[in-house]
């Protein structure tokens, strides 16, 4: 049997003496569509940095694609899209182009130059991603949900198996939010890439994903999106703490902040 | 003027290492910029002046010092702060530009006792301060020579990297790039390219010729690719157009190059104005 593509076993992880993470064990297997549903705080996006290794556990291990994580050297399969108002440099001044090639930086080595056919394969994630005819446009002219979907080419272009997305939509328009997790739920259907998706649009997203895990420092529920009504009141109660209603007709939940 | 560069060393000295200095300042400070780290290369400058007074004060008592070129001191200087300015970054993770007010203090604090230690070597001074033509030696110009090739090198190896690490950092560490230890050089070249700049434009005055260059090229540019190849073109054009003003003048080059960096960044500035009034006007 094929082993898992990302296998988090045991995690725990403690930031200034507080506990963020406590005794996580989590699989995600190829073709899941996983989000990771939680109130703000409950260490969502912790656990994303731990997958990515950008943080270490203070306990447990984490294995990629059968391989412990410390020993993975195909970085180039996992990709990664952040939250953008955390990360990238608003107002640098790049091409499209220029920012998805760089997403073949990893994956061409060091002391290498980008592949000469670079072009062609920014073209077909600009494809994927619907932003082929923006290729030449500086990337700080685009909306919100054009640059995320830049960044989403910028991870596809090194070809990943797995998706990792933070909060991927904060920053864009609700309008826009709803053809966003469309793309999303292509990639996954038609390219069969794996995605782990931090979210807090239950609604939007809950018909586009396979399974959801709901976390609160602890893992409360982890399964097919469909079994999520099995969990009982106290469960959810333990889960989101407050204010968490069942949905009937999705099988899922609606939360309220 | 082409007379006089052909007759005396001292101008082919400083034209050749200007040259040199206006593509290497301007290439490096494409990544400061972008990277927001503009501030840190005026720190780096002023840590760089404790190296170099610490120098020509030594060079007064203790005999070894006499022979040595006080840029050397002024390289170990700026290196040194370049690996305490990361230290401090990395100790006070929240406050991290804590580092540079730190940094550019104690460069100045310890500059001040070395001058006040040492009287007599004004005149040096002003030029290390301001940038000299008269002042650049051969050994001088086979320093920045030397820088350059390092920089050149470090920007050839890892451009792509240094391209992915300055736009998304984040990104860059979760991709599996080694964000850390190419952070690490690119603080060092930086180190050196600062001490390797001022003697033609000055202590004072260095970190604006990595800077202004780039503030104009930012203007107009629509790629990166492009912001750098104007980068250097504004910054081979400040520093020729400077010292040739600051040879006919009797001016300190450190001077014109910067005043003429300014003139070019308000050029560009109301080009950029105006183009996007007539593109209104055409709308409309």
């Amino acid at each position: 049997m094929d082993a898992p593509l990302i296998n988090i076993k045991d995690i725990s992880f403690e930031y200034e003496q507080t506990k963020a993470l406590e005794n996580i064990s989590l699989k995600v297997e190829e073709g899941d569509f996983l989000a990771i549903l939680g109130p703000n705080g409950s260490g969502k996006s912790t656990l994303l940095k731990i997958m990515l290794g950008l943080i270490k556990p203070t306990q447990g291990s984490i294995e990629l694609f059968g391989v412990d994580a410390k020993n993975f050297k195909h970085r180039e399969w996992v990709g990664y899209v952040s939250q953008k108002s955390n990360s990238f440099n608003s107002g640098f001044p790049a091409t499209v182009e220029e920012v998805v090639a760089g997403g073949l930086a990893k994956k061409s080595g060091l002391f290498h130059r980008l592949p000469k056919d670079y072009k062609a394969l920014v073209h077909q994630a600009l494809v994927a991603v619907g932003m082929e005819s923006f290729s030449g446009r500086s990337v700080s002219e685009l909306s919100g949900g054009q640059q995320q979907r830049i960044f989403i080419a910028r991870a596809l272009v090194a070809k990943p198996k797995v998706l990792i997305l933070d909060e991927p939509t904060v920053g864009i328009d609700h309008q826009n939010v709803q053809s966003f997790y469309n793309m999303l739920a292509s990639l996954n259907r038609d390219q069969n890439i794996t995605l782990v998706l931090v979210t807090h649009d239950v609604d939007t997203v809950t018909d586009k994903i396979t399974h959801v895990a709901c976390l609160n420092q602890t893992i409360h529920f982890h399964g097919f999106k469909d079994q999520l009504h099995t969990m009982s009141d106290a469960q959810r109660e333990a889960w989101y703490g407050h204010s968490v209603r069942k949905i009937h007709h999705i099988g899922g939940v609606h939360s309220h902040d | 003027m082409i007379d006089a560069i052909f007759t005396y060393e001292f101008l082919q000295n400083a034209f050749a290492a200007g040259i040199i200095i206006g593509v290497i300042a301007p290439l490096l400070g494409v990544f400061i910029v972008v990277r927001r780290l503009s501030l840190i290369a005026d720190a780096l400058s002023h840590v760089t002046l404790a190296g170099i007074a610490g120098s020509l004060y030594l060079s007064q008592s203790v005999a070894a010092f006499a022979m040595l070129n006080p840029l050397f001191l002024g390289i170990a200087a700026s290196v040194g702060g370049s690996i305490l300015i990361e230290r401090l970054r990395s100790l006070y993770k929240h406050y991290e530009e804590l580092a540079i007010p730190i940094i550019l203090s104690a460069g100045i604090g310890f500059g001040a006792i070395f001058i006040s230690l040492a009287q007599g070597f004004s005149n040096d001074l002003f030029g290390y301060l301001f940038g000299s033509v008269s002042a650049v030696s051969r050994e001088d110009l086979f320093i920045v020579l030397g820088i350059a090739v390092v920089v050149l090198l470090f920007i050839f190896l890892f451009f792509k990297e240094l391209f992915v690490l300055s736009f998304d950092d984040e990104y860059a560490k979760a991709s599996g790039l080694p964000a850390k230890w190419i952070h690490f050089l690119f603080m060092i070249v930086t180190a050196l390219v600062i001490a390797g700049s001022m003697r033609i434009v000055g202590i004072l005055l260095v970190s604006s010729l990595m800077t202004i260059p780039v503030a104009a090229a930012m203007r107009i540019s629509k790629s990166f690719k492009q912001t750098i190849w104007l980068s250097i073109l504004f910054g081979e054009f400040s520093v020729i157009s400077g010292l040739i003003t600051a040879f006919y003048f009797n001016l300190a080059p450190g001077g014109t190059i910067v005043v003429t960096s300014i003139l070019l960044l308000l050029i560009v500035i109301g080009y950029k104005k105006v183009s996007v009034s007539m593109k209104k006007g055409a709308v409309a």
